[in-house]
């Protein structure tokens, strides 16, 4: 494996509800642990990534970092921003055009569930008007189908749960850290059938940062480095099951998280067998069921046994969420796909405290998937 | 189902399906060059990128798909309905497979997940969604279940 880039630096905030704390704030926050991180300060930065979906332009905060004219790319593609801000900083270093940049993500959304407007996403108000702009509807409907297909028990969206909020008890940047039992969560209120109320993520608030640099000079601000193998983005083909779909074709295509993976393992040289630690977009506990077969670490069906052996347990044979995944750290939209990449390198480099996966793992992966159907997964390395 | 002309009633918009119809039928397009249908309607063809596209109108039955329970009142906007949080009844939601031209999302008339099940025979309806201000009353599409279809 070869690479261009290394992350030096990483920062987080508290993910969670802060009351009179702006979202951009929480950005800076990040920003400003992951320079202590690394050793540097803002004047050493030549470029940055970075955005949020709901609050505000990731550049304003050079107005409390620092104005030292740098330049900084705004960066949205919602669930996936955190992947796509990590993929142009990669890029421009890859290019030669700079050395040494920052990628932040953070959000702080509204209580209760998204209320996106139609019209942002090319819908007729009579879509939303109708009782149809959910994204829960989309996830629910997805996992009903999948669970039909692949004879899968309900039961296990529950373990799947249990996990996450397990998981989030070992991390104090969680904002879910109390341990819920799996008759707790499949007896909560029925938000979109077969999905409770505790298998689903709520949208919240965060910061993430990482300083990123040429693979070659990483040394000079870390003794562990971790090495960015690969980052793709991907979005739908026709046929693809996305959501805030009013009508699909009849054939289905694969969803944009399977190419998205398969370019990354493929561009890292490596297959998903080798992958020792994962992060997979769990906006609710089927959603990581399915994407462990869409990023292609099991087949399709097998989840059940693998979950009830144990094997995705920080301590199991393929671990997944261990920082308790979007289930108990919420969803900041623009934060959620730099904090699976704050929690690998945490993994890589062995400093993930209570969580840390045992036996040190060397390979990362991370993936994220929202609307309007799209997908960045990353391959990390020690 | 019938409408009565005593009470002035609108389709929730233009061009997603005939109404006043005994029998309502969705209007999508098709496209000319590669035979791919899309709803609504649209100008250019999502699978192969042509502009030949034609108004069709759809099948009115198929078969569910997969199907949810809408279990809390929608953020409104966008969602417009009569009913208040405390009087919001769960709705069921679902795609159902038109004979094999195109699957469609809809809200379906059923809403007990013990009587809803992937493949079962499901028909187009046209219902009351919500009444405006001057007493008008808003009706969209929804698909119901097949009676007597052993579902």
């Amino acid at each position: 494996m070869s690479a261009d880039v290394a992350v030096v630096g990483i920062g987080i905030t508290p993910f969670g509800r802060h009351e009179g704390v702006s979202g951009l704030a929480q950005g800076a926050a990040a920003v400003r642990h992951a320079l202590d991180d690394a050793g540097i300060s803002w004047r050493d930065v030549q470029f940055a990534t970075g955005g949020s979906q709901d609050a505000g332009n990731a550049d304003t905060m050079v107005n409390v970092l620092g104005l030292t004219a740098l330049p900084f790319f705004n960066v949205e593609n919602a669930c996936a921003t955190g992947g796509s801000s990590l993929s142009v900083a990669c890029s421009l270093i890859g290019s030669g055009a700079y050395d040494l940049g920052v990628v932040v993500g953070f959000d702080k959304h509204q209580r209760g569930a998204f209320d996106p407007n139609p019209s942002d996403w090319g819908l007729g108000d009579w879509y939303g008007e109708v009782g149809l702009m959910l994204t829960t509807q989309f996830f629910a409907m997805k996992i009903q189908r999948y669970l039909h297909d692949h004879g899968i028990a309900p039961r296990v969206l529950a373990k799947i749960a249990a996990k996450a909020f397990r998981n989030g008890s070992r991390n104090p940047n969680a904002w879910r850290r109390t341990p819920l039992t799996e008759d707790e969560i499949a007896g909560a209120a029925m938000i979109s059938h077969p999905l409770t109320q505790y298998m689903f993520c709520s949208p919240g608030e965060g910061g993430v940062a990482l300083v990123v640099c040429r693979a070659d000079l990483a040394t000079r601000y870390t003794r562990q480095p971790v090495y960015v193998r690969s980052t793709v983005v991907r979005s739908r083909r026709f046929g693809s099951f996305e959501v805030f779909s009013p009508w699909l074709a009849p054939d289905r295509a694969a969803s944009p998280s399977v190419e998205a993976a398969q370019a990354a393992l493929g561009e890292a040289g490596v297959g998903p067998e080798d992958v020792d630690v994962a992060q997979l977009q769990d906006t609710e506990s089927g959603a990581e069921l399915m994407h462990m077969a869409e990023t292609g670490l099991c087949e399709d069906g097998e989840q059940e046994a693998l979950v009830d052996s144990g094997a995705t347990e920080i301590d199991g044979r393929l671990p997944i969420n261990t920082d308790g995944g979007c289930i108990a750290n919420g969803e900041p939209v623009g934060a959620s796909g730099l904090r699976q990449i704050y929690e690998s390198v945490l993994q890589l480099r062995g400093d993930a405290g209570d969580r840390q996966v045992p036996g040190g793992p060397k390979v990362a992966l991370t993936h994220v998937y929202g609307a309007p159907g799209v997908s960045a997964c990353t391959v990390l390395s020690t | 189902m019938s409408q009565s002309t005593s009470v002035r009633t609108r389709p929730i918009a233009e061009h997603l399906f005939t109404w006043p119809a005994a029998e309502p039928r969705l209007i999508g397009a098709r496209c000319a060059d590669c035979g791919a249908r899309t709803f609504p309607a649209q100008a250019h063809c999502p699978r192969c990128t042509s502009t030949a596209m034609n108004e069709v109108l759809l099948p009115r039955t198929g078969s569910l798909w997969t199907w949810t329970i809408q279990g809390f009142r929608p953020k409104s906007p966008p969602y417009r309905s009569d009913d208040t949080v405390e009087t919001f009844e769960p709705f069921g939601v679902g795609y159902v497979d038109l004979e094999g031209e195109l699957l469609v999302e809809a809200r379906l008339t059923e809403s007990d997940p013990e009587r809803l099940v992937v493949g079962a025979e499901m028909e187009l309806v046209v219902v009351p969604l919500y009444h405006e201000e001057d007493g008008t009353e808003v009706v969209t599409y929804a698909f119901r279940p097949v009676e007597g279809a052993g579902s």
